[in-house]
């Protein structure tokens, strides 16, 4: 089967069907691994084990900002080829991405408090990643306050292309303005800036929460064709009626 | 029992939000498929049938 196959929706719930259970238990395998190897990790020498929230919250926070790239991807879908799958894919990884940014939010904010003093300050990447999760609320508001999913996709694909600026900003932040929050240690040139003793967990958490991603991912678009379907066997009910 | 020094609440407490948040996550996932399946059984069984399903197309 072809990739371009996939984009007839009962060909992608055929597939969806078959590879959700396998891709559930391989993201449950490495979650168990990856914490395994978190609690062997050992603690930081300037922070202790509070080190080990950072194996939730670097994670939540790359996908976090994946969950919006998968959007404006779908936003391009949406406004060029205008598929409906792509509107689907868009929306069904709204509230996925929503939650592992509000993850983002809460653990570096509980992070915060023992390494810096304090649970939140204004600084930028704190505040551009505050405004992702806003960003994510509006576009679940138009999501779900739209009654026809063919009227919110254009919004809502524009608003995806909107809100793809603050991914740069959010990545950048640190270096473009004096933050609190440290600079990347992973994704930088010269290589991580992490011991190996903690850096491989954190790959391997980060492989675990990204398999999280796509399973939850695949399963939201399976129902959300479902809904469609559910909506247009209605509306040919009630004009049949 | 490792030890988790004199922040193990705050790291007790993050574990616990992301889990919740994720089970909260896969709970509303897994109820809305049971609810989008049970309607398309309901409608099917009365007889209705999707555009798509009378022709050739696969409309989604």
């Amino acid at each position: 089967m072809a990739v371009i196959d996939l984009a007839n929706p009962t060909r992608f719930l055929n597939v969806v069907d078959r590879v959700l259970p396998w891709l559930a238990g391989v993201t449950a395998l490495v979650f168990a691994y990856g914490l395994y190897r978190v609690l062997g990790a050992p603690d930081d020498y300037q922070q202790g084990a509070t080190v080990k929230i950072m194996f939730l919250h670097v994670p939540a926070a790359w996908l976090g900002m994946m969950g919006w790239g998968v959007m404006t991807m779908a936003a391009l879908g949406t406004l060029v080829w205008r598929h409906p799958l792509a509107d689907v894919a868009g929306k069904s990884a709204a509230p996925i991405g929503a939650a592992f940014t509000f993850i983002c939010l809460v653990t570096g904010s509980l992070w915060g408090r023992p390494t810096w003093g304090t649970y939140w300050v204004w600084d930028a990447r704190l505040t551009s990643v505050l405004v992702l999760f806003l960003l994510y609320l509006g576009m679940l508001a138009l999501y779900w306050t739209a009654e026809d999913p063919n009227r919110s996709a254009r919004a809502a694909a524009i608003l995806a292309l909107v809100g793809a600026v603050n991914i740069p900003i959010i990545k950048f932040s640190v270096d473009w303005w004096n933050t609190l929050h440290q600079p990347a240690s992973i994704m930088r040139a010269g290589g991580a800036a992490i011991d190996a003793s903690i850096l491989i967990p954190l790959l391997i958490m980060a492989l675990a929460f990204t398999l999280l991603f796509f399973t939850l991912h695949f399963a939201t678009m399976r129902n959300e064709i479902l809904r469609r379907r559910v909506r247009s066997m209605r509306m040919m009910q009630a004009r049949s009626a | 029992m490792i030890s988790l020094g004199p922040h193990a609440d705050f790291i007790v407490a993050s574990y616990a939000v992301t889990a919740l948040v994720v089970a909260a996550l896969i709970a509303w996932i897994a109820t809305d498929y049971s609810a989008q399946k049970r309607v398309l059984a309901d409608l099917e069984q009365r007889g209705v049938t999707r555009r798509s399903k009378r022709g050739d197309g696969d409309a989604p």
